[in-house]
């Protein structure tokens, strides 16, 4: 039977990822397969979710803080343009080297590169919201901190909730050579062409392809929930 | 198996540790050195050719996504139903991580640059493309009417009033695209396309020297990248007094 090579590759990627085959290099021996599949993207779903929350907690409150408060413009913009500069296979060569392989070294490191975005984005999507609302507000009798959490942080939901797309879609991304600083991720089907063979390599990618398109969508469903009804008008 | 670095190390950068565990320099053997001075002093020279490959990456990357991008900006421009896929399409082609984007294109074009350039010009699409549009979009109403008014055409509308006015946006965007491919293009080392990246790779993760120096030279591309640019929208832009 004739196939294409290109349609037998990635059919055979397929396979690789449901069922365990004997890679052309390993001699016999079966790898991947359904079960390691979902081992490795537990993994790359643990490192993601754990840096991403590690760059919300520091990122998001000191991006709303500052922008309410109309002061750090140099550091808030700065680290934002500054953290698309940064290498990912430097923060995960430089991790490795220095501080130490393993989750809890690794997760921070990630985490430095989605602080970054949404740092900036905060910063800027409350700076951007008319300073007669925030008046109002504080006339009625609110807190800053209400201010903050009922008036400036709904109305800069798309700004906000744009610097959390970027930084998960940089943290899935570097996640996948995480396994060079010995965390397990999908990226071991891509990096360990010795062990899982051309058709591991080819299914590394559609699952690291895949699971970053579904968190970005994941992530722009909560934006249009997150989005306040009087908001959607606007722009519509 | 389970230790992807030391095989693949092997394949980019094999006779970087024999170089190394030759050398006899002091400092190469302490291990709490973050910086051995004494190892870079001597192989600095090693970096000129991945430095230069990276350079030639980058720059093709981002000129082929710059006129892609731009014309595709134009395109919108006039058939405004295009908007919203495009955004879309560029959207999806930025979200797909380069390394997968890498592999994924593997059987279609193989190893090497073709693939890293690809990969690298699709990913500047997006931004370039959104900040084009958001360039002609700022444009006033009442500049372009003037413009009209005074006899001028469509064509030399675009050309004459609305991408002048665009050009601070659209050095913004490729400001962006530029920074990024930088970095990005580190890992084009992992299909065999060279780059500073293999200085990284190639150092297996215990000689922190080999990595800061390739860290080092991306910094000062993407601050020379930075002020090329800054300078090219003061020379476009002449009557904004910055």
């Amino acid at each position: 039977m004739n196939v294409h090579p290109l349609l037998a590759s990635f059919s055979g990627a397929v396979e690789f990822i449901f069922i365990p085959q004997e890679s052309n290099v390993t001699g016999g021996k079966e790898v991947g397969g359904f079960d390691k599949t979902m081992e490795l993207l537990v993994g790359h779903i643990e490192v993601t979710v754990l840096a991403l929350a590690i760059a919300l907690l520091v990122g998001l409150p000191l991006g709303l803080y500052l922008g309410h408060k109309e002061k750090g413009e140099l550091v808030a913009v700065g680290i934002g343009n500054a953290g698309r500069a940064i290498p990912e296979l430097a923060v995960i060569a430089l991790v490795a080297t220095l501080v130490g392989i393993g989750l809890r070294n690794v997760a921070p490191a990630l985490a430095l590169l989605g602080i970054a975005p949404i740092l900036n984005n905060a910063y800027v999507g409350v700076r951007q919201v008319d300073p007669a609302t925030v008046d109002a507000a504080r006339g009625m009798g609110m807190s800053e901190l209400s201010i903050i959490r009922k008036v400036e942080l709904p109305l800069a939901i798309p700004t906000v909730m744009g610097g959390i797309r970027s930084a998960a879609i940089v943290i899935v991304a570097t996640a996948t050579i995480a396994p060079l600083a010995g965390v397990e991720s999908l990226g071991d089907f891509i990096l360990n062409r010795n062990v899982y063979g051309e058709n591991g390599l080819l299914a590394g990618a559609i699952l690291v392809a895949l699971l970053a398109l579904t968190i970005e969508g994941s992530l722009a469903l909560l934006q249009r929930r997150l989005t306040s009804d009087g908001l959607k008008v606007k722009t519509a | 198996m389970g230790n992807p670095f030391v095989v693949a190390a092997g394949e980019v950068g094999g006779d970087f540790f024999k170089e190394r565990s030759s050398g006899t320099l002091p400092c190469q053997a302490d291990e709490s050195h973050l910086f051995c001075f004494d190892w870079a002093k001597e192989n600095i020279d090693r970096y000129g050719t991945p430095a230069q490959q990276h350079l030639e990456i980058v720059l093709l990357s981002v000129l082929i996504g710059f006129v892609v991008a731009f014309a595709l900006a134009l395109l919108a421009h006039r058939t405004r139903w295009l908007q919203p896929p495009l955004l879309a399409a560029t959207g999806i082609l930025y979200t797909i991580p380069s390394i997968a984007f890498f592999f994924l294109l593997l059987p279609l074009t193989g190893f090497g640059r073709d693939t890293a350039v690809l990969v690298l010009s699709a990913y500047t699409l997006q931004i370039i493309y959104r900040n084009t549009m958001l360039g002609l979009d700022n444009v006033p109403d009442s500049v372009k009417d003037a413009a009209r008014g005074m006899g001028l055409t469509n064509r030399q509308i675009l050309w004459k009033v609305e991408l002048p006015l665009a050009t601070p946006e659209i050095i913004a965007g490729l400001r962006v695209a530029t920074a990024s491919t930088i970095a990005i293009t580190t890992l084009v080392v992992l299909i065999s396309a060279g780059g500073l990246g293999t200085e990284m790779y190639g150092s297996n993760f215990n000689f922190p020297t080999a990595i800061l120096i390739a860290v080092a030279i991306i910094a000062l591309m993407v601050l020379a990248f930075d002020l090329l640019l800054l300078t090219a929208q003061r020379l476009l832009t002449p009557w904004r007094k910055v």
